[in-house]
């Protein structure tokens, strides 16, 4: 596991108290006076140092890679579920899973960007960075959802699309572009969960929602801070400013009147515990699904383009 | 004094160097020539008013949407403060936006024209920029008639963030509304259509033409060398790339760019009930 720097005090002070745990039922030594003391000592550290998280370190977290990615969401919300794959043209992506399944009792497709666990992992999930035959995966998915009525839940999580040379030859400016379009025109609910790294076009390519939630420490933006960092400040030591000058929290966003809401993520982040992030992630899917499914088609519809017509309006 | 140099300043830009073989020549006479070389043929980068000149039948055209503008709502800062870029960029090309509007008539076709503006700020995609796309969307619907968009533009503006971004949906579900009402949009790319702008409407065209040799592709080309760390094959994401690996329909000269755009106008128009 593991384990940023500015998370170390917390790990150092669980470890002394499970240490003092396994000591005290070992030895039958009553130690609930020391545990309650270091048990507050953790408390007052999980307050000053992730109760107001600065950018720098929201980053830092929303690419943790002890960080829930989409099969681990799959696996702690969607019963039943099945992964389907490629492109039926090029090739299967294995930076995008697709598939269907459900949430409670209802029929869902899933889109979600997937990163690796580890090294290995990593270079079969490409770093969770998409070719266009995952975009046009994706837009297959998104054909079946329409034509069997089923809504579609995502998760937004990738560094961006993938710049190399076979994603250019294979138009992965085309695979975007067709996935903003249909996001748009498909006539069932999408709702979008960004839930680590929202990296430009390759992650709006699957968060054109009706719902868009966002993970409290998750960012999202037009380009990377090291990118943006790179062309206007001209050197990579101002990834840290670029980051605070775009806005990439999910506060930001929020605000900016972007996103619809934020997911509340488990004090210290999403990684500290899995299944309690799943659950407020589910909770949010099925508070937009009692919105959303209940309207009819030229409502859905209706309401999107309303949604989209006015978004950043406010500023002009 | 001043009035000398100002003089002696516009007395420069009456010449241009061209990037191509590095002769000069008298700005008349490139405009003539519809801004190509005329000894080595290379497409100079023309600014989205004389875009215009070359493009709509003469006279024609009526702007509207003028003053649609940024208010720097990040109130963004890097190196030099957005809203100086922005005063730069004003002044510089005498528009308040990266992209101008107006309707016209391409080839004796009535239809909306949206042409970018590489020199306002690398044609970059802002919200106010979004905004004027889908406004000329709407123009066309509510006249029924075609839309034709000239890219030129490096991608999203970054200066401001994340509402640059959302511009790619706002402006590609317009579009999604404008093919229901069975209304053609012609796509121009022009050197360089890169980045969100690209990944965007550019792509989704229902033709789509290119200048000769027009740098077109989603990543920069230094993005891609830095990521698979060697260089890149001669001639990459250039038109005549996209055209052979059928991401284009017609690669057209400049001089002939008008007569293809009213053709195609005009062929999926006969049917559009007024």
């Amino acid at each position: 596991m593991l384990v940023l720097d500015f998370e170390k005090p917390l790990y150092e002070i669980e470890e002394k108290i499970n240490n003092l745990k396994a000591m005290a039922n070992e030895k039958g030594i009553d130690v609930l006076q020391e545990i309650e003391a270091l048990e507050e000592k953790k408390n007052n550290i999980i307050k000053q140092e992730f109760e107001n998280l600065t950018i720098d370190k929201i980053v830092k977290i929303a690419r943790h890679p002890n960080r829930p990615y989409t099969l681990d969401y799959i696996e702690r919300i969607v019963t039943d579920f099945t992964e389907i794959h490629g492109d039926r043209v090029f090739s299967d992506d294995h930076a995008i899973i697709t598939g269907f399944g459900y949430i409670n009792s209802q029929k869902v497709a899933i889109l979600g960007h997937q990163k690796g666990k580890n090294t290995k992992d990593n270079l079969y999930r490409n770093f969770g960075m998409s070719n266009p035959e995952g975009y046009r995966k994706t837009q297959r998915v998104m054909k079946l959802a329409q034509k069997f009525n089923i809504p579609i839940v995502t998760f937004v999580d990738t560094p961006g699309a993938y710049p190399g040379i076979g994603a250019e030859e294979r138009g992965q400016s085309e695979a975007i572009a067709r996935n903003l379009y249909m996001m748009f025109e498909t006539e069932v609910p999408v709702v979008v969960v960004v839930t680590g790294e929202g990296g430009s076009g390759g992650a709006l390519a699957i968060a054109g929602g009706d719902k868009v939630g966002m993970l409290e420490f998750s960012i999202y933006g037009v380009i990377s801070p090291e990118g943006c960092s790179s062309i206007l400040w001209r050197d990579t030591e101002h990834s840290v400013d670029a980051a605070r000058a775009m806005r990439v929290g999910a506060q930001d966003l929020y605000e900016l009147g972007v996103i619809d809401e934020i997911i509340k993520e488990p004090l210290g982040g999403a990684h500290r515990n899995y299944d309690e992030i799943a659950g407020n992630v589910k909770a949010f899917i099925t508070k937009s699904f009692d919105e959303l499914l209940p309207l009819s088609k030229k409502k859905l519809l209706d309401k999107r383009w309303k949604k989209w017509r006015e978004m950043t309006t406010q500023f002009l | 004094m001043a009035l000398f140099r100002k003089k002696k300043k516009k007395e420069e830009n009456k010449w241009i160097k061209c990037k191509g073989c590095g002769d000069t020549f008298y700005v008349e006479e490139l405009e003539q020539n519809h801004w190509i070389c005329p000894k080595c043929s290379s497409y100079f980068r023309i600014s989205a008013n004389n875009r215009i000149k070359i493009t709509a039948d003469e006279g024609t055209f009526k702007e509207f949407d003028k003053r649609i503008t940024t208010k720097d709502p990040l109130e963004f800062t890097d190196l030099k403060p957005y809203k100086d870029r922005l005063k730069d960029a004003v002044s510089k090309t005498g528009n308040k936006e990266a992209v101008i509007n107006g309707v016209c008539t391409i080839d004796g076709e009535p239809c909306v024209l949206s042409v970018m503006d590489f020199a306002f700020l690398g044609g970059s995609m802002g919200y106010a920029t979004g905004e004027k796309l889908i406004r000329a969307v709407e123009k066309a619907m509510k006249l029924r008639i075609g839309l034709v968009i000239i890219s030129s533009s490096g991608g999203a503006r970054m200066q401001e963030g994340i509402l640059s971004l959302m511009q790619m949906e706002r402006v590609s579900a317009a579009l999604a509304l404008l093919g229901k009402k069975g209304l053609p949009y012609i796509s121009v790319l022009t050197d360089p259509t890169t980045g969100g702008v690209a990944a965007s409407f550019s792509m989704l065209g229902d033709v789509i033409l290119a200048e000769p040799k027009a740098l077109i592709g989603f990543a920069g080309p230094r993005v891609i060398e830095q990521t698979i760390g060697k260089g890149l094959p001669e001639g990459f994401q250039r038109s005549e790339f996209l055209l052979e690996k059928g991401f284009i329909d017609v690669v057209v000269e400049r001089k002939d760019m008008p007569k293809y755009i009213g053709k195609f106008l005009r062929y999926f128009s006969e049917n559009v009930k007024k």
